[in-house]
């Protein structure tokens, strides 16, 4: 699929497309609400795989002794995990760490497709009989939601947990405003809790999607002999980017929890 | 786009990778860097300990040469000391030894005197008495003379 054989339009719209399965039917086909986007599963369970594979083999090699390069690199990540949350998280849950690192890695994986050249993975694929492929699982709406809402999901249970049925429902109902005005307090709190999960997906799901977007016009609208440059420009800043965006997700998944964990 | 059943999906494996972080990754991981950081503080402060020690054995070894220095010190002056006391009791000795030397060489002279004297008392009575009898061509009662000659050979010996 080179630029010019198609008109950019269709080139575009093209590259906005999931390699879709109807779950009920077996076929390649949108299927409304039982459709699943094969591409975004594939490429996020095998990067979950390369990252939980690579970390288990250095887990069980690791030695407390002078550590290979591959441990130092796993050690580094590990411990930079652990320091974000001993920072921002001050009471006890073996979770959260793991859940941070998790997060982190993946997500950087994830995201680091999206330096991948735009065209090379769909073209191969293509050559394979596969007309539809996205490559960077979190420019899908889907994946960045699940992320987030699984996230919320502990945000709710470790609310409940630490405060008590009874002690997060007074917070609810008497914050921020006080107890009489818990008509006030109650819908501004539904609004707080759900912006949470929304802001946490769509600020990923966004910054990826665009950045893909971009990409995507650089190849499409430009001729092949000048893509190079300003390719390499906006590969050099989206670096910086799909860390950013990793690290963000980390770092708010970190800070919903421990607020979870703190009264307010 | 739109949401669907993918969603579910990667809510499923999202929590069997945390799942699977927490159980068989993170405790590793931590266990070995902690017993690391365990390490390198035991041997910092062994290392802290060593140059205490050091610092300790230094000060030991400073205090002990000054000691030594000054312990040599004594012993020469000691010796010094006893050399001159050595030399001032040979000296002594060496006097007394000499005075000693020189009374006996004095009473050996003088017995010597006396002697020669005794000698020549009794050379001088004998040629007295010679003299005495050629003189007088007689015999002389010996008895009755000697005492003449004892007064004569005293005043010859006073002389």
């Amino acid at each position: 699929m080179s630029s010019g054989a198609l008109d950019p339009t269709r080139y575009i719209q093209h590259h906005m497309l999931n390699l879709p399965l109807n779950v009920k039917s077996g076929a390649s086909e949108f299927n409304g609400f039982w459709t699943l986007h094969l591409d975004t599963m594939f490429f996020s369970v095998l990067l979950g795989a390369l990252f939980l594979i690579t970390f288990r083999i250095v887990a069980k090699r690791a030695t407390s002794g002078v550590p290979g390069k591959m441990q130092c690199l796993v050690e580094t990540l590990v411990e930079f995990a652990d320091n974000q949350v001993k920072e921002t998280f001050h009471g006890h849950n073996p979770l959260i760490a793991p859940l941070a690192l998790t997060i982190f890695v993946w997500v950087f994986l994830m995201n680091f497709m999206d330096l991948i050249p735009v065209d090379l993975l769909p073209w191969l694929a293509g050559m394979a009989g596969i007309h539809y492929l996205r490559v960077v699982p979190t420019t899908d709406m889907n994946l960045t939601f699940a992320m987030s809402i699984s996230v919320f999901i502990l945000v709710i249970y470790y609310s409940f947990k630490v405060k008590g049925v009874w002690g997060f429902s007074k917070e609810i109902i008497s914050h921020p405003f006080g107890p009489w005005l818990f008509f006030f307090n109650v819908p501004l709190r539904f609004v707080d809790e759900l912006a949470k999960p929304i802001s946490l997906a769509l600020r990923l799901f966004g910054n990826m999607f665009a950045g893909e977007l971009i990409f995507i016009l650089i190849a499409a609208l430009l001729p092949w002999w000048i893509q190079w440059a300003p390719g390499v420009v906006w590969a050099l800043f989206h670096i910086l980017i799909i860390s950013l965006q990793a690290f963000i997700f980390m770092m708010l998944t970190i800070v919903y929890l421990s607020m979870a964990h703190e009264g307010h | 786009m739109g949401f669907n059943i993918t969603l579910i999906g990667q809510m499923i494996t999202f929590i069997l990778f945390v799942a699977i972080t927490m159980k068989y990754v993170w405790p590793h991981i931590i266990q070995a860097l902690q017993e690391r950081q365990d390490t390198i503080a035991e041997g910092l402060a062994a290392a802290e300990r060593g140059n205490h020690e050091l610092e300790l054995a230094q000060h030991k070894s400073t205090s002990m040469l000054r000691e030594a220095k000054i312990k040599a010190a004594e012993i020469i002056d000691q010796a010094n000391k006893r050399a001159a006391q050595i030399i001032e009791q040979a000296k002594d000795d060496g006097r007394v030894e000499g005075e000693r030397m020189l009374e006996m060489a004095r009473s050996d002279i003088a017995q010597e005197q006396e002697a020669a004297r005794e000698q020549l008392r009794q050379e001088v009575a004998g040629i007295a008495v010679a003299g005495a009898e050629r003189i007088l061509g007689q015999q002389i009662d010996q008895a009755a003379n000697n005492s003449m000659i004892e007064q004569l050979i005293t005043e010859v010996s006073s002389d």
